[in-house]
């Protein structure tokens, strides 16, 4: 099994994946993006792209995407195939294998899966998938040519899906759960939509099933206000109806919601040390390109940071031959500032046998929580990489250098 | 990979015994682009198990929906002039299609 180090383990190269590979390896450390197919995410299937600023018309998803690759290669990111199969996140390198065998040890962990098209779970809709329904209407535009479809939902992405089709098709005919004249979609989308002379509407209306002898034929459609049915000819059904997380292989490893999506907070801190997530896959407000690739920033920059403590921690702590005393001390605890100088007294007087580290435990809450510590001001003893006395507020400094003579002395 | 198209489908995939494998594809399937080095492998390591072509929809539109094929990616497996299996979308996926491959090779 080929084994491969990094600091930071991308997992996926849509729009959040890829900005966090640029970031992270601007900020010179090793990158590596997996993903299973071909970089870009969801957008690659996107013909128009018009709300990613500094890119108005005349710039398609795919396009952009290969920028986002260039983009995120020119810093020395490597982008590598590879479906995820096993994750560990427990050690301090976290432990990413694949399908076919390769394993990834990384200091910090990306994950940025994104989500897929969520399907209705229609009778007749699995059958045919491939045989007239379809999630894609660039994939499969083309064998429309001339025919009618019809397409299910009315958000911005089902609209602007449609009107793309409308290049193609005879007639693409939404069907819209809401009354005349009502849509989810953005104003400017609508707007736009209600002049295409190729669009048609059903309102008030659900599609109930999708019928066809191997390919699709047609459709039943029900007045949700009459509850009359109606079955519509059609030669294709798009399904556009929102996205589902593709987090099934993080279940168990990272906290998330009911519905699969990844909780992490506002540093994308997940709830596994190390590892964060950014993008479609995490639970947020608004799912576009710009918002995952400044997901992907902050992931990396808050990655970095992570990595850099705990190298940190180590070099001064954890590796140290002499026993080491931490001093977990805060800004906003006075009590934890009138005793430091008593702390470096104890030092200074066992220099060569004891060394002094001071630690903020405001900005490196995660060393403090991994111990335990979550009062300032505690003096923590490690030796050889063990945490070994804890001394807690209230002390004195007699019973400090007492406990820290015990230590020295094994 | 042999290329076939609407001249050459009947002799090439349907008038053989077979099994022949048929990749549907077509340049602006993005998922089809991202599975032809897969498929390209499959096609060194079981070649002698199957015939492996690929069909490119976008000039051959009539002869993929005749073949009831409306939507990509799919791959096709035939064997006497009959379709005996098929993986489409998600489904058609490298371990998937080596299983399909597996099921129906000679």
């Amino acid at each position: 099994m080929a084994v491969r180090e990094c600091d930071v383990l991308i997992i996926g190269a849509g729009p959040a994946g890829l900005a966090a590979a640029l970031y992270a390896s601007r900020a010179k450390l090793s990158t590596v993006v997996l993903d299973k197919g071909t970089p870009g995410g969801q957008v690659r299937t996107t013909w128009s792209m018009e709300n990613y600023p500094g890119f108005a018309r005349g710039m398609t998803g795919p396009e952009l995407m290969d920028r986002f690759v260039d983009h995120a290669k020119e810093f020395g990111a490597e982008i590598v195939r590879g479906d995820v199969a096993t994750v560990s996140f427990g050690g301090e390198l976290k432990i990413v294998t694949t399908q076919k065998g390769e394993e990834y040890r990384a200091r910090a962990v990306i994950v940025a899966p994104g989500a897929e098209p969520r399907t209705l779970g229609l009778p007749g809709e699995r059958e045919l998938r491939g045989k007239g329904v379809s999630y894609c209407a660039t994939c499969d535009a083309d064998f429309f040519e001339e025919l009618d479809v019809v397409v299910i939902g009315n958000g911005d992405a089902a609209v602007e899906e449609a009107m793309y089709l409308t290049k193609f098709v005879n007639s693409a005919t939404m069907i819209v759960v809401h009354d005349e004249g009502i849509l989810d979609a953005t104003a400017i989308i609508r707007d736009r939509a209600f002049k295409n002379p190729k669009m048609k509407w059903a309102w008030n209306s659900v599609v109930e099933e999708i019928r066809g002898d191997g390919i699709v034929e047609s459709v039943v459609i029900k007045n949700i206000k009459t509850n009359e049915r109606t079955e519509l000819e059609a030669n294709g059904v798009f399904v556009f109806v929102g996205t589902v997380p593709k987090t099934d292989f993080l279940k168990g490893h990272v906290d998330m919601d009911k519905r699969g999506y990844v909780i992490a907070n506002e540093l994308m801190e997940t709830s596994a040390d190390g590892v964060y997530c950014a993008g479609d896959a995490r639970v947020k407000y608004l799912r576009q390109v710009i918002t995952a690739a400044a997901d992907g920033a902050i992931a990396a920059v808050a990655a970095e940071k992570y990595i850099h403590e705990e190298e940190g921690f180590r070099e001064m702590v954890l590796d140290r031959e002499n026993p080491v005393m931490v001093a977990f001390w805060s800004p906003t605890s006075q009590v934890s500032l009138d005793f430091l100088p008593a702390v470096e007294r104890i030092a200074e007087q066992r220099a060569g046998k004891l060394n002094l580290v001071k630690i903020d435990i405001y900005k490196n809450q995660r060393v403090a929580g991994r111990y335990g510590i979550t009062e300032a001001p505690t003096m923590a003893f490690f030796r050889k990489g063990q945490l070994v006395e804890k001394v807690c507020w209230p002390t004195n400094e007699s019973e400090l250098a007492s406990v820290a003579d015990k230590v020295i002395g094994g | 990979m042999l290329e076939v198209n609407k001249e050459n489908f009947e002799a090439e995939v349907l008038a053989v015994p077979g099994p022949v494998l048929v990749d549907f594809w077509s340049t602006k399937c993005e998922p089809c682009v991202a599975l032809v080095p897969e498929v390209e492998a499959l096609a060194e390591k079981y070649g002698d198990k199957i015939k492996f072509c690929k069909l490119n929809v976008l000039e051959n539109r009539r002869l993929s929906i005749g073949q009831k094929v409306l939507g990509l990616p799919t791959i096709a497996i035939y064997k006497g002039g009959e379709k005996v299996a098929e993986l489409t979308k998600d489904d058609a996926t490298c371990a998937n299609i080596e299983a399909m491959i597996k099921e129906h090779g000679r």
